[in-house]
């Protein structure tokens, strides 16, 4: 299991879709490849942008199918987080 | 070019403003304004100055200004950035401001900088400043990723006490949000590229459900809602057209649509051209209800359109 500690790399707010997208690539990718379970700890955000979560999860449910969300947990999120994740999970399965 | 600063200009009534916009001879800019008082809104600000930066500082020309509040000019950073001289002293700063003076942002790394460094200025609780950070990340990001505007986008921001409303401003003068969204999808006129913009999940970069893995098509939507939610005005200008959502009264409940023109809105396409986007929006402080259930409804609407439109292209089975 690789747990990943997001603030210190995107801050309180996050919202940088370039970060997001180097998280997914470099660290996410690797560590699903390896057969690895992976959790994004969000503790210290307060909140984020849809295209953020976008950039970091969407391309892996279209890639790895939804199974992927099997080895993915999501931590220490606030609500407003929690929302926009759920959000982009329900919309990546519906289309 | 010509711009003719008026007396008031906001989103309600900024349509005289536009349509006294002159964009012939691109390499000059004539700046007057009005005599007594200007008051405008940071949309017609950011449209100044990103207009103001195409121009070389030589050729741009500007009338001495007499109206009691240039001083507003001044302190919102319009000639240091165009980098004229304004001939206005400031004495003293107003320590009280609640502004974000104009800012221009080229990448990335400076939007985030940027995010973090404007909540402060504009002295707002955390509740409330999560819709405006929202706001400004997504309007700038559409510019950095679409635009291929060489100057990037131009952002400010003023608090009005006696409304409780922050106004927003961001221009660009890139490609225009036609040559963005007929990459993917047809739209013969501006307005109707508009449209196609503001409609959940569709976005210039491609015509699949779900996006790009950096593009889901939510992002004006998004802001429009939010504008709607608050009961206040949004409006975008893109080449000739102007697309303007509406205040909603107060006794009539809010309702999303994923059409833009459902919604209470003005829109015009005789405007002089604008090369690039403009966008305005104004957000009520304490009429944004709480953030996440201003998500739940709006990513209702999201979600359904998405479906309908798979199911749009559903084969029908055929029965011979």
């Amino acid at each position: 299991m690789m747990t990943l500690k997001l603030r210190p790399l995107v801050g309180v707010f996050a919202e940088n879709k370039d970060k997001a997208r180097e998280i997914r690539l470099h660290k996410i990718v690797p560590a699903l490849a390896k057969g690895q379970e992976v959790t994004l700890d969000f503790a210290g955000i307060d909140s984020a942008t849809q295209s953020f979560v976008h950039a970091l999860i969407s391309d892996l449910i279209r890639t790895y199918g939804c199974e992927v969300l099997d080895k993915l947990y999501f931590q220490n999120c606030t609500e407003t987080v929690k929302k926009i994740i759920a959000i982009v999970v329900d919309y990546m399965q519906e289309g | 070019m010509r711009l003719h600063l008026p007396n008031s200009a906001f989103l309600g009534n900024i349509d005289p403003f536009l349509l006294s916009f002159s964009p012939s001879y691109p390499a000059r800019l004539t700046l007057t304004a009005n005599k007594k008082w200007i008051s405008i809104h940071p949309a017609v600000l950011s449209l100044v100055a990103a207009l103001g930066l195409t121009v070389k500082p030589t050729r741009i020309s500007c009338e001495k200004l007499e109206a009691t509040s240039k001083h507003y000019l001044q302190r919102m950073g319009l000639f240091k950035l165009l980098r004229i001289p304004s001939g206005i002293t400031i004495k003293e700063h107003e320590p009280a401001g609640r502004f974000i003076p104009l800012t221009r942002i080229t990448n990335s790394g400076q939007l985030s900088r940027f995010i973090t460094e404007m909540i402060p200025l504009l002295h707002l609780e955390p509740r409330q400043a999560t819709p405006i950070k929202y706001v400004v990340s997504e309007l700038v990001r559409n510019v950095l990723e679409h635009a291929q505007a060489e100057h990037g986008a131009i952002v400010s921001a003023q608090y009005y006490t006696k409304s409780n409303t922050i106004r927003i401003g961001i221009a660009d003068t890139g490609v225009g949000i036609k040559a963005t969204i007929t990459q993917s999808y047809p739209a013969s006129t501006h307005l109707e590229a508009i449209r196609l913009a503001l409609t959940p999940g569709i976005t210039g970069t491609t015509r699949r459900e779900g996006g790009t893995e950096f593009n889901a098509g939510a992002g004006l939507f998004v802001i429009k809602s939010i504008a709607k939610v608050s009961r206040d005005f949004f409006l975008i200008y893109s080449g000739n057209a102007l697309y303007k959502a509406l205040k909603n009264p107060a006794t009539k409940q809010v309702q999303l649509y994923a059409d833009p023109f459902r919604d209470r809105h003005s829109a015009r396409e005789d405007l002089p051209f604008w090369p690039g986007t403009v966008v305005g929006i104004d957000i009520t402080v304490d009429n944004t209800p709480e953030f996440t259930s201003l998500l739940d409804s709006i990513w209702d609407v999201y979600i359904k359109t998405i479906r309908e439109r798979k199911k749009e292209r559903y084969r029908r089975a055929q029965f011979r």
